[in-house]
């Protein structure tokens, strides 16, 4: 294992940032930390790089015991929200900041960045100052210059953060191509759930100092652990008790087993796609998610009354839904009558 | 993707032409009425001073600029101001690191203590010196047993002019430092750099121009003191005169010589402050750029 997590607790004066975590990050894979703002999940990063101490518990990376090494001897990359470009130094000198450090040979050096600065597409900027850089490219500066030691890991604090939608997309697949090619194992913290699940391996969920669930994003989205994590990681409605996808329920002119009865209230066109809203008599209002076609097909139209039914994943909504979930978690047709809507069984990772 | 994300915009727009606002009455009046006071209080007498040195023209300055008094003061002052400013230096961005990245009890009265011996009177400082290192001071008898002389001596002139620019430069480089963060240093951290490292190859760097600049206020300062030094030279002429002192002791003497003595040490102060002045204006924008 690349980077191991035992038994790490860290408290801020009366706070609890991380309780008990226990983590094993595979190697070579892109892994996300993903929870939501204060969650813990820049503690923990921070405290894997040697920035912060833990009150209690051990880190190992690549097989050695880190936890009393300094940052600068535990051979981790580290890349920041903002960048923490060197602003007095070209992006060329930023990048080879780490070697300079090492002090390798200057013919090494210039040939390591060259071949790094176009890994990152920014050969042309070599003698820029940041301050001449746009965000995204400072933040490839700041990728380039944290791989140009060949760490043991790269660690990301919520690196496209600070970046606009647009280029926060580009950088995304960017980053999930690059790791292809570099392989070096990384683990980035992220609050962004599409961002997780379109670039990670592996997503460990993280929420109130605890972790939640890990696993593929397939599986955390399939089958998460609780309440948390199945909103958390997409849109949910509640219906008859239960959570489930907007998208995961049918529309049925009549009553059958497992359905609910509701009025519609309004069919709302957002694109392509139409948002149903409902009634339930026991005063819930539920959601669904369907296709125009589909709203042609079924007829349906605002203020008729039809019937709900759950399929696929559904999680039970806690009594007080205020901390985490941890009852048993319903997998599967909750009716039990739609096989074609059965959710991947255990272990198998679409 | 490269394309859409490296583009520079390479052509700024032209700035558009800056509508001039009318220059009212009052305006004309405000600008007259500065204009007039800069030039009763500063202006007027800077003048003076140059027209009363060179009054006999350039010989008998250089005179005086050859003479082993004046010399023997130059030579202390650059001594004096020149220790004061380093040790300033070395104090100041010592103790700026430590106030601002550290949190310790005390720290905001430690904050307060450095800026006290600036708000006081320099004479006061002077005094105080004498009473702590003079010869019936607290430590002055014992000094002087080991064989140090503090009061009378350079190492009291020095300690006074470090005393009254003591936070000048720590002053300067707090604000960059805090406005730079901890994340710099950080990442060098990461990337393999020790403490010493760290504060060569990107504290320093950062704080650059505000040392600079903290450094010449400083530096002004340490050479303009009169006060306190005065209370602790005993002011021997070619031996404990600073230029300051050397001024002040010709003026008040009689005869057109010592006047011109005074008039010819009271220019070169003002050169050195005046070229200053320049570096300090010249450091500045720059400053404010990174």
């Amino acid at each position: 294992m690349s980077i191991v997590v035992r038994g790490v607790n860290r408290s801020f004066g009366d706070f609890a940032a991380l309780r008990d975590i226990d983590l094993a990050v595979k190697p070579g894979g892109l892994t996300a930390l993903l929870g939501p703002s204060g969650g813990g999940k820049s503690t923990l990063l921070r405290i894997i790089a040697g920035l912060d101490q833990p009150d209690s518990g051990r880190i190992e990376i690549a097989g050695r015991d880190a936890t009393d090494l300094p940052p600068q001897k535990r051979s981790v990359g580290f890349v920041f929200q903002h960048y923490a470009a060197f602003k007095h130094l070209t992006t060329a000198r930023n990048v080879a900041f780490g070697l300079e450090i090492r002090r390798r040979p200057k013919a090494e050096v210039r040939e390591r960045v060259d071949e790094l600065l176009r890994l990152v597409h920014l050969e042309q900027f070599a003698d820029r100052l940041p301050s001449q850089l746009s965000g995204g490219q400072r933040q490839r500066m700041a990728l380039a210059r944290a791989l140009a030691v060949q760490p043991e890991v790269l660690l990301l604090d919520e690196p496209f953060g600070a970046l606009d939608a647009q280029v926060r997309k580009e950088l995304r697949e960017w980053l999930r191509r690059l790791h292809d090619e570099v392989h070096v194992t990384t683990l980035f913290v992220t609050h962004d759930q599409e961002e997780a699940l379109e670039v990670a391996d592996e997503i460990v969920v993280i929420n109130g100092g605890r972790i939640e669930q890990v696993g593929p994003p397939s599986e955390l989205y399939d089958r998460p652990a609780n309440e948390f994590v199945m909103s958390f990681l997409g849109p949910v409605t509640r219906l008859g008790g239960v959570l489930v996808r907007p998208h995961d329920i049918e529309v049925l002119p009549d009553d059958r087993a497992g359905s609910h009865q509701v009025e519609l209230t309004r069919l709302h066109r957002v694109g392509h796609e139409v948002r149903a809203e409902a009634r339930a008599a026991d005063g819930s209002t539920p959601w669904v998610q369907l296709t125009r076609a589909q709203v042609d097909d079924l007829g349906i139209r605002e203020g008729q009354t039809v019937w709900l039914r759950a399929l696929g994943t559904t999680v039970p909504v806690a009594a007080s839904s205020g901390g985490p979930a941890s009852e048993a978690i319903e997998t599967g047709d909750a009716t039990a009558s739609e096989p074609d809507a059965a959710p991947a069984p255990a272990g198998r990772t679409a | 993707m490269t394309d859409t994300l490296t583009r520079q915009t390479t052509t700024a727009p032209a700035a558009p032409p800056r509508r001039r606002r009318r220059t009212t009455r009052t305006a004309w009046v405000l600008r007259l009425i500065a204009l007039a006071y800069i030039l009763a209080l500063v202006a007027l007498p800077v003048a003076s001073v140059v027209q009363h040195t060179f009054a006999d023209g350039l010989g008998p300055v250089l005179d005086v600029l050859r003479s082993p008094d004046f010399l023997a003061a130059l030579r202390l002052t650059l001594e004096v101001a020149g220790i004061a400013v380093l040790l300033n230096t070395i104090f100041g961005v010592g103790m700026a690191l430590l106030l601002t990245r550290y949190r310790f009890p005390g720290r905001r009265l430690m904050s307060a203590v450095i800026d006290l011996p600036v708000s006081i009177s320099p004479v006061v400082v002077g005094v105080a010196l004498i009473l702590v290192y003079g010869t019936y001071g607290w430590f002055g008898p014992a000094l002087e047993r080991a064989g140090f002389q503090i009061i009378f001596a350079v190492p009291g002139m020095v300690l006074a002019t470090v005393l009254v620019s003591l936070p000048l430069v720590l002053r300067e480089v707090v604000p960059t430092l805090e406005e730079a963060g901890l994340e710099q240093e950080q990442a060098a951290q990461s990337l393999g750099a020790n403490a010493w490292q760290r504060f060569r190859r990107i504290t320093l760097p950062t704080i650059r121009w505000a040392l600079a600049y903290g450094v010449a206020l400083s530096l002004a300062r340490s050479l303009g003191e009169f006060g306190a030094v005065r209370v602790v030279s005993g002011s021997v002429a070619g031996t404990s005169q600073t230029l300051t002192l050397y001024v002040n002791d010709s003026y008040q003497e009689f005869g057109p010589d010592a006047q011109r003595q005074a008039f010819a040490a009271a220019f070169v102060l003002m050169a050195i402050a005046v070229s200053l002045i320049v570096v300090i204006a010249a450091l500045r924008p720059d400053q404010e750029k990174s």
